[in-house]
């Protein structure tokens, strides 16, 4: 016993073991559980294998497809939004000009919505974008001399909804991230750019953004998982999984749908194995193509 | 006026005014990202029924304003202080069960060589990216088929060993010098009485890091909590708000004003310690 306490080659066998543990019982068992029931008709506890039926079922699931648009098409408005605007104010706060008063106020009230609850945050915003005439939203509208909108009742109008919420909760994240990654940028190179006559902007092309690879690589990366796996936005900003015609129905939507709602277990794992797979191939191209795999493993 | 100062104050005025018009579209900005939390709080003094239907305003006749909701909630709130109360008990215990068994693990990892140890980084690094959103279903069909629904300790343990605290506590442990182990091992300490007695104390601004992140991602935690937990008595907040959020419900001031009061306990933390905030959230970016 005093020997094992003392053993430097067998101590970090017992450090790791509660996340090789985990690693086995919560991840790996239901993951291969899922892959096999996805090729089962789970029926009240009783499992039959079908083989690719599931699969099959699937491809032909109109709603499936519709989901599976929605959360790509909310994916890259995300992308589109949330990297190159917090960037910029990234930008502005790190920059010398200025008070240092003003951009610690404006870094905190940014900061302050991520703090609160998906449950919070979904709950206001759904009553932001009331549809009466006096809900703020119609009101900000109205100030433009438009017409009330009716929010959360149609396509484009519920999707302008959720990327609102999307921006409000994660854009002062983002900043944090970028201003994190620009303070590591050696003054050196903006200190010899500006001998040379470069321009601040041309400095922000050509030295910050290179430079900020590491930062960009990551938050792309969560952005395209956490776009694709968005659920719970939806979920409160539609009071439910439910919207019309399905318009705020995203892929994990979908899967709480099938697995806990109909509780069509089968059917629902192959959605998840189809979306894992999708994922993974993204991520795995993601960080082969920046060698991030590469200098991790090494 | 030499040419030297005049070409200084021409430099000068516009700099001046540069710093104006980047106050004002700052400070325009940081009002903006305010206004839903300022409008929900107006809500607390208005009438729940009334903004169900008509929606959150910043347009409020004043008269119409009251603290009738105030009132209810410290008399008349049913379950609510119960759920506050669950979520206050199971956020500290879940925050200190995550900060021992995680620094733990990164412990191993960040200060022996051992087989397999870089296939196990690999996998908490690729653990930090999958959303739990991929797991819930697998994770919900386990805790089903063991008869494990609704209990704290489903919530606590898949988490305790968490990829991103395990993360940052190995590039914190990283960073602390390994004489300070040698040091023990001669004086006759046991490897585990090193990282107790030892690392842990002088790891204390990652400790706290690290209890602020966790601390708000299990406050605010609501898709495996709402999978799990089945009884009323025994919700947290997050579940127990979203029950009021139905067509039938007739309970909408406690609706607003119970979310807006969840938002308190964060905010105070966030006043007191930002810098933490910042770190913790931060943590996983900067791993390039």
């Amino acid at each position: 016993m005093k020997k094992i306490l003392y053993s430097q080659r067998l101590a970090p066998y017992f450090f790791i073991a509660p996340f090789v543990i985990t690693l086995a019982v919560f991840w790996t068992v239901p993951l291969v559980r899922a892959f096999m029931m996805s090729f089962q008709e789970v029926l009240y506890g009783e499992s039959t294998f079908i083989g690719t039926d599931n699969y099959e079922r699937l491809w032909r699931d109109r709603v499936f497809w519709q989901a599976l648009f929605n959360s790509v098409r909310y994916m890259l408005f995300t992308l589109a939004l949330l990297i190159p605007i917090p960037m910029a104010l990234a930008a502005i706060i790190n920059s010398k000009i200025g008070s240092a008063r003003v951009k610690a106020f404006f870094k905190a009230s940014l900061f302050v919505p991520a703090l609160t609850s998906v449950v919070v945050a979904g709950i206001i915003f759904r009553l932001m974008f009331a549809e009466t005439d006096s809900g703020l939203m119609n009101q900000v509208v109205g100030l433009f001399g438009l017409d009330p909108v009716r929010w959360l009742r149609e396509d484009i109008p519920g999707l302008v909804a959720l990327l609102a919420l999307a921006m409000w909760r994660y854009t002062g994240v983002n900043i944090m991230y970028f201003i994190a990654g620009m303070q590591s940028i050696s003054t050196e190179y903006y200190e010899a750019a500006s001998i040379d006559g470069a321009s601040k902007i041309q400095q922000f092309f050509r030295i910050t953004i290179p430079n900020l690879k590491p930062t960009i690589v990551y938050v792309t990366t969560i952005s395209v998982y956490g776009g694709l796996a968005m659920f719970l936005e939806s979920f409160m900003l539609y009071a439910g999984n439910n919207s019309p015609n399905n318009q705020g129905l995203t892929v994990i939507g979908y899967l709480y749908r099938q697995g806990v709602q109909e509780n069509d277990l089968g059917f629902a794992s192959a959605v998840g194995v189809v979306l894992l797979v999708v994922i993974m191939a993204i991520n795995i191209t993601n960080l082969t193509l920046t060698g991030t795999f590469k200098k991790e493993a090494r | 006026m030499s040419n030297r100062t005049m070409a200084r104050s021409r430099h000068v005025l516009p700099r001046r005014l540069f710093v104006a018009i980047q106050a004002v579209f700052l400070i325009s900005i940081a009002l903006i990202v305010l206004v839903p939390l300022v409008a929900i709080f107006v809500g607390t003094f208005q009438d729940g029924n009334a903004i169900i239907r008509n929606g959150v305003t910043l347009d409020v006749d004043l008269s119409e304003l009251s603290l009738d909701n105030y009132v209810m909630l410290f008399t008349d709130s049913g379950l609510y202080f119960r759920w506050f109360a669950n979520t206050l008990g199971l956020t500290i215990a879940q925050v200190a069960g995550t900060l021992l068994v995680s620094s733990f693990v990164a412990y191993g990892f960040a200060m022996y060589d051992f087989k397999g140890k870089n296939a196990g980084f690999v996998a908490v690094l690729l653990l930090m990216t999958v959303p739990f959103e991929m797991m819930m279903l697998p994770l919900y069909v386990l805790v089903n088929d063991f008869g494990l629904a609704d209990s704290y300790a489903v919530i606590v343990l898949p988490f305790l060993a968490a990829a991103v605290t395990i993360f940052f506590f190995r590039q914190y442990f990283l960073g602390i010098p390994k004489e300070l182990l040698e040091a023990g091992r001669v004086d006759g300490v046991t490897e585990f009485g090193i990282f107790f007695r030892l690392v842990l104390p002088i790891s204390m601004p990652a400790v706290a890091a690290m209890a602020i992140l966790n601390g708000m991602i299990i406050w605010n935690n609501f898709l495996w909590p709402l999978l799990v937990l089945r009884s009323a008595e025994k919700f947290t907040l997050p579940i127990g708000l979203n029950t009021l959020l139905t067509p039938h419900a007739n309970n909408y001031e406690l609706l607003i004003i119970g979310a807006f009061f969840s938002l308190i306990p964060i905010l105070v933390l966030f006043l007191l310690f930002q810098r933490f905030f910042v770190a913790g959230m931060t943590a996983g970016a900067l791993k390039g």
